[in-house]
């Protein structure tokens, strides 16, 4: 490689390096921020903004699921199998919801620490398998958190 | 130093030579298209009709076999197109250059149909079209690099120059993606992860993983092809003035 070859492939090296280091260093400081939602765990811990919207992600706890009026008002538990939030909404649910499904909520907490969501969405799993395959998975690890 | 053995040199030493190239390049499209039309026929027909439906999605979930191969193939020819401009900066290829400029679009093409479809399937199955979340943000971003890189190209009439501008922008890009690829592991995101470069047992059945596959070889055979096509027709375009072009036209008008 002749030198002025070699001085443009190590100035391009050291271009793109450098850029990695400063993009990495901004989305550090900027990480918080770049999180969609905020777990359950955080909003019990009094990390989640008051009286302000943001979103809250988790798996909806089996068997919470409870419709306390006659309209469409819905309330369940949200946990990252840590710490458990109430959740309330008034709306159609996203044809992906169901209880131990994972979903994200936009909304904000009120007085009694219930958050109440303005938005429900779906957040599905990684997982793709025919329902016989998911039939069985089940039979066979009964103990297994369905996701 | 010497980092690459001399028969491989040679060989890229033809390769990059435009009137074999453009030689070359014309033989190939008929066969890759042929091979290209078989996988997309077998992987259409194997996704769409043989695989079985998804336990949670049901049917829906068939958008994998455009969507996953179109983000995957947003990567890599973006990845491609770093690197050819990187090559044309070093080594001065002008073949390179090219080669880098003509990515760019079915780059685009790419990251479009990967925004869209995905888009499509949000609505039914996350009950949103759009959401900002760290994903889709850096996809966004990445089609926006192919657009610049495409008006960047074209806004410099000197097209050596242009290559050049064109390759310092793709390289300060390639930042982003290991930001798309590990942004659903990096940060909270809507978008689930990864399915099947997870490092454990791949998630998805291989009844289904088997189409996927087929479907992202035959998308990788699609951008050889058009990015041949592109290349040939920008060689012309930048070699108009020289000798074995204008002997390739009279022959032509003969």
């Amino acid at each position: 490689m002749n030198p002025a070859r070699r001085q443009r492939l190590i100035l391009i090296v050291v271009m793109v390096v450098g850029i990695a280091i400063a993009v990495g260093f901004a989305l550090k400081s900027f990480n918080e921020n770049l999180m969609y939602f905020f777990s359950t765990s955080d909003v019990v811990a009094g990390k989640a903004p008051k009286a302000a919207l943001f979103r809250l992600g988790g798996m909806v706890v089996k068997g919470t699921v409870q419709h306390p009026g006659k309209g469409l008002m819905v309330q369940f538990k949200l946990t990252d199998f840590t710490k458990e939030v109430t959740v309330e909404y008034t709306g159609i649910l996203p044809d992906l919801f169901r209880e131990g499904q994972g979903i994200v909520a936009n909304g904000t907490l009120d007085a009694r620490g219930v958050f109440i969501a303005q938005e429900v969405l779906a957040k599905h799993d990684e997982n793709y398998m025919p329902p016989e395959v998911k039939a069985s998975l089940k039979k066979n690890m009964p103990t297994e958190t369905s996701q | 130093m010497k980092f690459i053995p001399d028969p491989v040199g040679k060989f890229f030493h033809r390769m990059a030579s435009p009137p074999h190239f453009y030689a070359l390049a014309g033989q190939m499209i008929p066969w890759l298209t042929g091979i290209f039309l078989v996988l997309l026929g077998y992987g259409l027909f194997a996704g769409l009709y043989l695989a079985p439906t998804d336990y949670q999605q049901g049917d829906s979930y068939r958008i994998i076999y455009i969507h996953v191969p179109s983000a995957w193939m947003s990567l890599f020819i973006y990845i491609v197109m770093a690197l050819a401009g990187a090559i044309g900066l070093i080594w001065r290829i002008k073949l390179a250059e090219i080669m880098a400029i003509s990515s760019a679009s079915v780059g685009a093409s790419f990251t479009f149909i990967a925004l869209v479809t995905g888009s499509l399937w949000g609505k039914p199955m996350w009950g949103t079209w759009w959401v900002w979340d760290a994903r889709l943000t850096s996809e966004l971003i990445l089609l926006f690099l192919y657009l610049g890189v495409m008006g960047l190209y074209n806004a410099i009439d000197d097209k050596r120059t242009a290559s050049k501008a064109v390759a310092i922008l793709a390289l300060v890009g390639v930042v982003n993606i290991p930001i798309i690829h590990y942004s659903v592991e990096w940060w909270n995101t809507l978008h689930q992860g990864p399915t099947v470069t997870k490092m454990d047992k791949p998630s998805i059945h291989i009844s289904m993983l088997i189409p996927l596959l087929t479907m992202a070889v035959a998308f990788k055979f699609y951008y050889v092809i058009a990015v041949l096509q592109r290349a040939r027709l920008e060689l012309l375009h930048r070699e108009r003035t020289s000798a074995w072009v204008k002997k390739l036209v009279m022959e032509q008008n003969k």
